[in-house]
């Protein structure tokens, strides 16, 4: 089956590949790119370990194809801290609250969450585990995660000065 | 898990997609959003020659009205119609529904139409849609035609749409200003439904003028239960008052037996689900 050519955008850097067309976009990320900072925990499509951003919304890069992003956007979880160094503020409040313990779960988690703050900048805790829905930690019982969240979407919108939330899924 | 090797085309027209459909002959799958096709395709319980992608077709996504409808393009992500100030307001139990479907992830990427093609008894659209009375634009090599919810739900995992077809846009008559509730059993998060029950209702002063119910996962196509309609009108939205309307709401199905519950056991849900969805869409 013939190769298919893809040029993306993957953490503000422009690629062109050819690619199988049953290349997962994961496979993609950690295989070709490098980026193995993007986890394959399930395998399908449960979760969430995966979780990167195409075109700045939350997606499990598991259950797309490479040539399904091409022409697009990705960011990863090795694209969202500062160049030198600083960790992004959803990053940082992970560390500060200690929500992981393996932490295989936590470059997803930490990507679902950003997208999550986007929504809803002060997220309550229901609609922070409502939006976790899809990714799964088997060590920490979700407290400090939900903590986490919660400090690290307040440090967002205080940061970029996003406006109150606009709730957009219920 | 990595699906066999196919062949890819992604199309930037409905006419080459239907075309290229034509010419792949009967080992052909329609991509949509993906996100129940890929896990069939990792699992190897399909294996297609060529996969054709409707990604790539820009007239396929988005929400517009057209005098009394809202036309929901097929392409058009689960996200984008749970958030949706139109559906909202006109078709507020697509929004309900949708904002269901499996995890933000997964909404961000299934599509609206990929999920009425699927046709997945537990799915959580097709039977609000059915409820609605939504008709189904389909493109193929003769042209297009139009389809009723009624017809379009043929089986399991089978619509009307055929093997040369695409659905394109679905069109749904407005409901505006009508309460909306989709009441959906599961015992964990991002599980399909067990039972779940959709209603819309259009209250006249304090009693139910107008009601559509829709029930998910009591047979092998979605459910729309008109004596339940019928016995609803005029009824006050109290509690005792709509569970005696809906008693017979699972009367005539039947749902599937297995792990998570019996045929008596889906009934039941389906009765409890109903009172619960028709008093929070009434507001109650």
């Amino acid at each position: 089956m013939a190769k298919k050519p893809i040029t993306l955008t993957v953490d503000g850097v422009s690629y062109s590949d050819d690619v199988e067309p049953r290349t997962l976009l994961v496979q993609y990320l950690r295989e070709q790119l490098g980026k193995t900072g993007t986890l394959v925990g399930c395998d399908t499509t449960n979760c969430g370990a995966c979780t990167v951003h195409l075109d700045g919304r939350s997606v499990k890069s598991c259950t797309m194809f490479a040539v399904q992003a091409d022409g697009h956007d990705v960011t990863t979880i090795e694209g969202i801290a500062s160049e030198d160094g600083t960790l992004h503020p959803m990053q940082q409040a992970f560390h500060e609250s200690h929500a992981l313990q393996c932490g295989f779960c936590t470059p997803g988690m930490i990507m679902q969450s950003i997208d999550l703050a986007t929504e809803h900048p002060d997220p309550d805790e229901a609609t922070v585990r409502e939006n976790l829905e899809g990714n799964l930690c088997r060590c920490t019982g979700y407290q400090n995660i939900v903590k986490a969240v919660q400090a690290g979407a307040k440090e967002m919108s205080g940061r970029t000065g996003a406006p109150a939330d606009e709730a957009g899924v219920a | 898990m990595i699906p066999t090797a196919f062949d890819y085309e992604a199309p930037e027209t409905v006419e080459d997609a239907v075309r290229l459909l034509a010419e792949g002959g009967d080992d052909v799958k329609v991509l949509a959003g993906g996100q129940s096709l890929i896990p069939v395709l990792k699992l190897r319980l399909a294996g297609p020659e060529l996969i054709v992608d409707l990604g790539r077709i820009d007239g396929l996504r988005g929400i517009r009205e057209d005098a009394d409808d809202l036309v929901i393009g097929a392409m058009t992500p689960h996200h984008e119609v749970a958030s949706s100030g139109l559906v909202r307001e006109h078709a507020a139990l697509l929004a309900e529904a949708a904002s269901t479907v499996a995890d933000p992830q997964v909404r961000h990427r299934g599509t609206f139409g990929g999920a009425l093609v699927h046709a997945d008894p537990a799915g959580d659209l097709p039977a609000p849609a059915l409820a609605l009375g939504a008709s189904f634009e389909i493109a193929g090599p003769g042209g297009t035609r139009t389809v009723p919810a009624a017809e379009f739900f043929v089986d399991l995992f089978t619509t009307a749409v055929g093997e040369d077809e695409i659905l394109t846009a679905v069109r749904v008559p407005k409901h505006t200003g009508w309460g909306a509730a989709y009441e959906k059993f599961v015992r964990v998060s991002q599980q399909w439904s067990i039972v779940a029950v959709a209603a819309t209702v259009r209250l006249d002063g304090s009693s139910i003028a107008e009601v559509r119910l829709g029930l998910t996962n009591m047979g092998s196509t979605p459910v729309r239960p008109e004596a339940a309609e019928q016995a609803l009108i005029g009824v006050s939205p109290v509690a005792e008052a709509v569970e005696a309307a809906v008693a017979g709401v699972a009367d005539g199905t039947t749902p599937p037996e297995d792990l998570n519950g019996t045929a008596d056991y889906r009934r039941h849900l389906a009765r409890v689900l109903a009172r619960r969805a028709v008093l929070r869409a009434a507001g109650a």
